[in-house]
């Protein structure tokens, strides 16, 4: 009786471990489905941008300024607008979202006050981004006199992006150990000595990760840099930075008129001559290798500076 | 670190020598995407033909929002699909702004259908009324409600957006009334959209510019439209815009020309180029120019800086364009 007892069990052991190990399974299925619509949407979608947009890759395509003959038009405005706006979001964003991640992180006393801020900043990143546009126009445009400009929209991408650089430069200090500041501080180090040479160049890597994310969300923005008023049509370039004669630098470039990438594809996809909508396939490939080429740049350097840490 | 420092040095010094003030020769336009295609090829021409001396930009806001910008005094040039209303011409009135005002080309909304729909030829302004007017919204949904002769087949809708001047002029030359409309259509201010359910569904009716309809006339098949029961069906075309028979989608569409912009060099010879070589360009985006005495008596107004409107802040369907330029000009 006894055997068959222990038999039974045994049988009941293994039909229990048979159904946890299908689920197991099961999950594992379901989980790779839920991957597979993400990435295959992905991929299929760039195929379908390349298919339509490969024939007009051209040199020209990057050298031309838009047309109205679909064929002649290229994205010299575009992209050259691109890369000034994301400079100048670049050179506003980095500083003030790095010192501010540093305060909130090191510097401010634990109160309400502060835990009301912190919860602002999180929040501040799920704003809609038209959002910052209106504020946008208002403030820089017409409150600050900088225009319809290449400075205007830099710097809305900028308030943009601010957020994420706070929460990004939040986490990789916080991801320091307490030992070291500990260490620190145990031979005299002032806080601003222990924040400048340990704390920042062992979370820079996190906060050039957090920077390249942002600046990659900021590119292919399109709303707020409409409100601000960028153009359909420019077909010449701002004055370069630097020039031949004194003082050799200019800031003319900062208050010239604008567009960007997303506008001119955007632009292109919406004219009843199908030509144009190759010539808006093409400028999305440029976008999407332009942002995968940003967040591979991200992923490379946090990779180097971890291998660099010695603790 | 060092970088960040060098950054911040150049970003001051670069700041300390701007000067806002070296844009003083761009003409500067902003305003309807109806009118956008128009005014773009002029422009590229222009910059062209003046080897880069003077620059053009041009941007897409709506009418209303260029006329916003104009009024402000943003902007040298308004693209407008429709004439100025008068909530905007106060506007511009406060702030001491005076315009001339100037048609350049027309536009005619196109009516259109499946290839594959056999039954439509020709449809009248009421048959259209009935099926676009507010009272539709979920009552009308087959054709044979509409006329018994057409099959009991679902009516699937396409048409502009709330926001577009294209909306308003549509409503008002059918229903009466502008913005009212039914809601219960697909609404694009993506017109491409429109194209590719119209060109999809058997059963679809949509209405957009004639641009669309003469670049998908493969896809589309347009309608001819009866302005009045009894009269002659026309088709839009060249022919039928030009000599006014085709009523009442037929529109002109404008530029708006800031007068203190117009002392301007390049403002002024911009929009002399517009008009004498605006009516070829036109053409090659598909849209109708105007009759050769129309940008002639334009041509006047920029020369005697004629400003005012011949709409009186009121927007009017059907109107021809030979009366129009005849009337006197509002302030």
């Amino acid at each position: 009786m006894s055997t068959s007892r222990a038999g039974e069990d045994l049988a009941a052991l293994r039909e229990l471990i048979g159904r946890h190990k299908r689920r197991d399974v099961m999950f594992g299925i379901v989980g790779l489905a839920c991957m597979m619509v993400g990435v295959v949407t992905l991929i299929v979608l760039f195929i379908d941008l390349l298919i339509d947009g490969a024939p007009r890759f051209s040199w020209d395509f990057f050298t031309s300024f838009p047309s109205r003959r679909a064929g002649e038009a290229g994205i010299l405005s575009a992209w050259v607008g691109t890369l000034l706006v994301m400079a100048v979001t670049m050179v506003a964003a980095v500083p003030l979202g790095v010192a501010a991640g540093i305060y909130l992180e090191e510097y401010a006393p634990k109160n309400w006050v502060t835990d009301l801020i912190e919860i602002n900043v999180t929040n501040l990143a799920g704003v809609p981004s038209i959002v910052y546009g209106l504020l946008a126009l208002g403030l820089f445009v017409y409150a600050l006199g900088f225009g319809q400009s290449v400075l205007s929209a830099g710097l809305t991408l900028a308030l943009l992006i601010l957020p994420v650089i706070i929460v990004a430069t939040r986490e990789s200090i916080r991801a320091i150990p307490g030992s070291i500041r500990e260490a620190a501080h145990a031979v005299g180090a002032t806080k601003w000595q222990v924040t400048y040479d340990h704390i920042l160049p062992y979370s820079v890597g996190g906060i050039m990760t957090g920077v390249i994310i942002g600046l990659a969300r900021a590119i292919g923005e399109t709303a707020p840099i409409i409100t601000i008023g960028a153009l359909t049509f420019i077909a010449f370039l701002p004055a370069a930075p630097v020039q031949a004669e004194f003082p050799f630098v200019s800031g003319e470039w900062l208050f010239a008129p604008f567009t960007v990438l997303p506008i001119q594809m955007f632009n292109w996809v919406s004219r009843p001559d199908t030509a144009f909508h190759a010539n808006a396939a093409a400028t999305g490939i440029v976008i999407i290798v332009a942002t995968l080429a940003m967040n591979a740049l991200a992923i490379r350097i946090r990779y180097r500076i971890r291998q660099r840490i010695k603790w | 670190m060092k970088q960040l420092k060098s950054i911040a040095v150049a970003a001051a010094l670069v700041g300390v020598t701007a000067a806002p003030a070296a844009l003083a020769d761009i003409v500067k336009i902003d305003g309807s995407s109806t009118v956008f295609p128009v005014t773009e090829a002029v422009a590229e021409e222009f910059q062209k033909s003046v080897k880069g001396k003077y620059k053009v930009t041009v941007g897409i806001s709506g009418t209303g929002g260029g006329f916003k910008k104009f009024c402000r005094g943003d902007i040298d040039i308004a693209d407008a699909s429709r004439p100025i209303l008068t909530k905007e011409m106060e506007e511009c009135r406060k702030s001491g702004i005076t315009y001339v005002e100037l048609p350049v080309a027309f536009d005619a909304l196109t009516v259109m259908v499946n290839p594959k729909n056999a039954f439509i030829k020709s449809m009248t302004v009421a048959e259209l009324k009935k099926i676009w007017e507010p009272g539709a919204q979920g009552t009308i949904t087959k054709w044979n409600q509409v006329n018994p002769e057409w099959p009991d087949a679902p009516l699937k809708l396409f048409g502009a957006g709330a926001d577009s001047g294209t909306f308003d002029y549509f409503t008002e030359a059918i229903v009466g009334k502008a913005k009212s409309s039914r809601g219960d259509f697909t609404a694009s201010e993506d017109d491409n959209v429109l194209v590719q359910g119209v060109s999809r569904d058997v059963n679809a009716l949509g209405f957009f510019g004639y641009a669309y309809y003469a670049e998908n006339t493969d896809k589309l098949k347009a309608v001819a439209i009866v302005e009045k029961a009894g009269g002659p069906a026309v088709l839009p075309s060249e022919k039928t815009v030009l000599d006014g028979t085709y009523q009442p989608l037929s529109r002109p569409i404008f530029i708006y020309v800031s007068a203190k912009s117009l002392q301007k060099p390049e403002v002024k010879q911009f929009v002399e180029y517009y008009l004498t070589h605006g009516p070829k360009l036109a053409k090659e985006v598909k849209y109708v120019a105007l009759p050769p005495a129309a940008y002639k008596i334009g041509m006047q107004r920029v020369a005697d800086v004629e400003t005012g409107t011949a709409f009186g802040g009121i927007a009017e369907v059907g109107v021809k364009i030979d009366e129009l330029l005849a009337r006197a000009l509002k302030q």
